[in-house]
């Protein structure tokens, strides 16, 4: 019976071979991978047991970590409450989210950017601590769009053109982070049910991770497209009947609210847009094709996302395979075009700032404990979607809607403001979204704004009602402030 | 001239004293028991360190009571070292003492986790639950006992191969009795458990060995009608049924049993057992064919029939994935955080958080450890299984009867296959199935069921030791003879 029994005990050997072998795996090949898992709540409680740095924008402290006396020697504040929840977004015992959780390395003192100082901390027997990360929001601007939004549901971007620089980022309705970085885990768990099973979404950071029909605010990108083509100018004359049949179909685009726009057969371009003629655009859409809105809106960001943003995006999507129908409704910004505000707020800026769309970034400078600067964001250039030339002559027609289009109460007294009003249908008996973007001043662009008041067009309600009142507060306030 | 005094007889001596009685025959031995006692000594000393680096890092100075546990740890696992030398003086003496470091670290880390809970309830202002850790003491308490009987009341090994369809349907009787109702309980989802007030218990774990013991005696009397009476089959020698009729059946129902109750693990323990005991038994490799066979066919049927099946593949497979790792995979992912969280030196004893891990002091406690000591204390660790598993096989290859040979391979290699399937589950090499590991894990029913596969393992161990004539009366100490012929004058098997 040995022979079996050897056979066994080879057996038995093997199989504590394979445990062994799979112990390494686990605790040293696996180990960075498992730590590193974002379900993994060990790291955050190794973390919060360290001075954690804070994020700040300008003068005002954004998040930070004061001494408290419990197992966790230090809770995350939020001092402003809601005002920046989904720009921080939070710290908790479980998880983390927005620049808390893109900027955690750094925060937590973990980056090797701050070998240096945890160097001079090991000699000096100081407990690690995290660097600071200095956003580009600028308190005032994010105050006035929240308050310009007062509770309604939507949301609001305000960037630099020149730079991509974000002013503001506002989403409504939102949540305080605080009750969530309670050190009470049944209050947080709770806190945290009760917001992510919220209809109204709280947690959702809209200005960039929600999609929107943009509506008449894409016309902006067909008129781009158009005017790319060389074939039309300001005044051209496009045809603009009362109502569009649509091709291969007996569905009827009309104006809004049944206007005629010029003279009811056509109308000039820069016209068409200052009323924001539904069938001129329509029209202008099929005579261009869907490759070339397309192109265009590929060139302004759609159908891609930013890279290395420190926020989760959704994508703006154009639609692939459009037939004359279906390219005539995109190209007005319906049908299945998708657009986030802060993608609107890029068109505006990059509009503004003679055709160069610059990347947008959040996160401008990171310092370290001892407040030295460790880094800081270079703007960068993403892409040329329009020529100076075509972005001057859309400047002009931009202008053209404050002054004496949809986009009148986006007027600021003496400054020149260029923008486009949008009323989003989405769904049947559902109010359409009211839009604005724009950018002032117009000639000189120093804040590009996308501003989305969801279900805002109700009996009145259009989007030079109802976002463009919020758009004149946003850039009024950036304007004061840069000066 | 004098010469040194030999040890054999003062190891002897000791025994006597001990156990104030006449030595048993044959026992020309080497110092076994003292060897047992020195290694006892060192898993005494490992516990007592174990406990003291705990208290350390929670308060940051070991009090005196640390050493008062540590003397209270050892003195319990002597008792069954005394009990060895009385009933089975020639048995291995590294059995024990391994078992004894298990049982140690095991419990320092329940007390551990008693700790954190305490500290938890106490922080929610909840009421301060009683501790594992004393249950689990009173638990190891009961298993020295048990192991004290087992070798108190079998003397020797064969008179069990007697008992054979007794066992047989014992064992069964008590895989069944949590079915029963009034004493049957069902815990996280299994019925597996008889409830008498605060303590439930297991009765798979004991059938284990009653079904082993009845597959052994089985199969050693129908070896030869096994191995020879047998049609060839493409090449490979298939048994008759009728004689392998009422192992079929105990297999069948044992299996069937465990299904009805969705205890996963020990299936696929009786499984790997009875494929173990039939290979030995026959030495036919066509068994281990059919074996795996049979074990695949029954892993696709179960997997398409038994949603709990298909939630432990799913969440192996995907661990990740999908919804995971808040879905189907959640104790074993937050197991592997607590792996990671140790890596290679662990963060010390009382200084992770183990805590976090579901079920952290019985079916995940590997998970614990590892936090805690690292890939250096799992390894040590698996190691120590792995010698408990050799030793309990060197015994079967000593061992002069075949149904010794069997029993003890059995008892080796199911204790090897119960660590392979509890850790192997823990760590995602396998899908995770409810096991205990042995020794270590809280709960009463593993550790006295695997005191007794040990006191059993000594048994056959010391009788394999023993030598085969019993030595005439002879004066243990002549120095005259010594003088006169060559030294060696004890024969060493």
């Amino acid at each position: 019976m040995s022979t079996p029994i050897r056979r066994v005990a080879i057996a038995c050997m093997i199989l504590f071979a394979a445990l062994l072998v799979n112990a390494n795996w686990v605790q040293v090949g696996q180990v960075n991978r498992l730590k590193e898992e974002p379900t993994n709540a060990r790291q955050i409680t190794e973390r919060l047991e360290r001075q954690r740095g804070g994020i700040i924008a300008g003068d005002e402290e954004l998040a930070i970590s004061v001494p408290v006396d419990d197992e966790y020697k230090y809770q995350r504040k939020y001092p402003a409450g809601q005002l920046y929840a989904n720009v921080t977004g939070y710290y908790t015992l479980f998880t983390a989210a927005g620049l808390e959780r893109s900027e955690d390395v750094f925060l937590s003192g973990d980056d090797d950017r701050l070998l240096a100082s945890r160097v001079t901390d090991l000699f000096t027997g100081e407990e690690r601590r995290g660097g600071t990360v200095v956003t580009t929001i600028v308190p005032r601007v994010q105050q006035v769009a929240t308050e310009a939004l007062a509770g309604r549901k939507g949301a609001v971007v305000a960037l630099d053109p020149s730079t991509g620089a974000i002013l503001a980022m506002v989403t409504s309705p939102t949540y305080d982070p605080n009750t969530l970085a309670s050190h009470d885990e049944s209050a947080a768990t709770d806190a945290y049910q009760g917001l992510s099973t919220d209809k109204n979404q709280p947690l959702l950071n809209r200005p960039a991770q929600q999609t929107y029909p943009p509506g008449s605010t894409f016309k902006l990108i067909t008129a781009a497209a158009a005017l790319s083509s060389g074939r039309y100018e300001p005044d051209t004359r496009v045809p603009a009947p009362d109502e569009l049949t649509l091709p291969q179909s007996t569905t009827v685009l009309p104006n809004f609210d049944g206007e005629t726009c010029g003279d009811g057969e056509t109308d000039t371009l820069i016209h068409a847009l200052t009323i924001s003629c539904n069938t001129a655009f329509g029209e202008l859409g099929i005579e261009l094709g869907d490759d070339a809105v397309r192109a265009q809106a590929e060139a302004f960001g759609f159908n891609s996302t930013i890279e290395d943003f420190p926020l989760q995006q959704a994508r703006s999507i154009f639609p692939n395979d459009l037939d004359g129908a279906q390219t005539a409704q995109s190209a007005i910004g319906q049908f299945n075009v998708q657009a986030t505000p802060l993608q609107m707020a890029e068109v505006a800026a990059a509009i503004g700032n003679g055709g160069v769309r610059m990347k947008p970034y959040l996160v401008s400078e990171l310092r370290g404990p001892d407040t030295k600067r460790i880094s800081r964001t270079e703007p960068t250039v993403l892409s040329k979607p329009i020529t100076p030339e075509v972005a001057a002559k859309l400047t002009t027609m931009m202008e053209s809607v404050v002054t004496s289009g949809t986009g009148r109460k986006a007027q600021i007294s003496g400054v020149n403001v260029a923008g486009k009003t949008g009323t989003a249908e989405h769904g049947d008996g559902e109010d359409p979204h009211a839009w604005f973007v724009g950018f002032a001043p117009a000639s000189a662009p120093e804040v590009a704004v996308a501003v989305i008041v969801e279900d805002g067009g109700g009996e009145l309600g259009t989007g030079g009602a109802v976002a463009a009142p919020v758009a004149q507060k946003v850039m009024q306030a950036a304007l004061d402030t840069q000066r | 001239m004098t010469l040194p005094p030999l040890r054999r007889p003062r190891s002897a001596d000791l025994t006597a004293t001990f156990a104030g009685f006449p030595l048993p025959s044959g026992l020309e031995l080497p110092p076994y028991r003292r060897r047992e006692l020195f290694l006892l000594g060192y898993a005494g000393i490992l516990a007592t360190a174990a406990l003291a680096a705990l208290t350390l890092a929670r308060d940051g100075t070991i009090g005196f009571q640390v050493f008062t546990y540590g003397l209270g740890f050892f003195s319990l696992w002597a008792l069954a070292h005394l009990a060895v030398r009385r009933f089975a003086p020639a048995a291995d003496p590294v059995l024990l003492p391994v078992v004894a470091a298990l049982n140690g670290i095991g419990l320092v880390m329940i007390y551990r986790l008693d700790l954190a809970k305490a500290d938890a309830a106490r922080r929610a202002g909840r009421e301060v639950p009683t501790g594992a850790a004393q249950t689990q003491l009173v638990w190891t308490l009961l298993a020295v006992v048990v192991f004290i009987l087992v070798l108190a009341v079998v003397r020797d090994h064969r008179s069990l191969a007697r008992y054979a369809y007794t066992a047989g349907l014992v064992g069964l009787v008590f895989l069944v009795l949590p079915i029963a109702p009034g004493i049957g309980a069902t815990i996280n989802g299994a019925r597996l458990w008889l409830q008498v007030g605060p303590f439930s218990f297991q009765p798979s774990e004991v059938s284990k060995i009653i079904l082993m013991i009845f597959f052994a005696a089985y199969l050693v009397n129908k070896r030869d009608v096994l191995s020879v009476a047998s049609r060839s089959f493409l090449g490979m020698k298939i048994p008759r049924a009728r004689d392998l009729g009422p192992v079929l059946v105990a297999w069948a129902a044992s299996l069937g049993v465990l299904v009805v109750q969705k205890d996963l693990g020990s299936s696929l323990l009786f499984f790997g057992m009875f494929l173990v005991i039939l290979y030995v038994a026959t030495q036919q490799a066509s068994w281990v064919a059919i074996g795996l066979a049979l074990f695949m066919l029954g892993a696709v049927v179960a997997h398409s029939l038994f949603g709990h099946v298909q939630i432990r593949v799913d969440g192996w497979l995907h661990a990740f994935d999908g919804e995971n790792p808040s879905n189907t995979s959640y104790q074993l992912v937050q197991g592997l955080y607590g792996f990671a969280a140790g890596g290679i030196t662990g963060t010390g004893i009382g200084q992770g958080s183990p805590q976090r891990v579901p079920f952290a002091n019985t079916d995940f406690i590997m998970a614990s450890l590892g936090e805690e000591l690292g890939l250096t204390g799992v390894m040590a660790i698996l190691l120590l299984y792995a010698l408990v598993a050799a030793r309990g096989i060197r015994a079967a290859l000593g061992a002069k009867d075949p149904f010794g040979k069997l029993l003890a391979t059995g008892l080796s290699a199911t204790l090897a296959l119960q660590v392979f399937v509890q850790v192997g589950g823990v760590m995602r090499l396998i899908p995770l199935t409810g096991l205990t590991l042995p020794f270590v894990s809280y709960g009463g029913s593993s550790i006295v069921a695997n005191a007794a596969i040990i006191a059993l393992l000594l048994r056959i161990s010391d009788a394999a030791r023993r030598l085969e004539e019993p030595v005439p009366d002879a004066p243990l100490f002549d120095p005259s003879a010594v003088s006169e012929s060559p030294t060696q004058v004890v024969k060493t098997t």
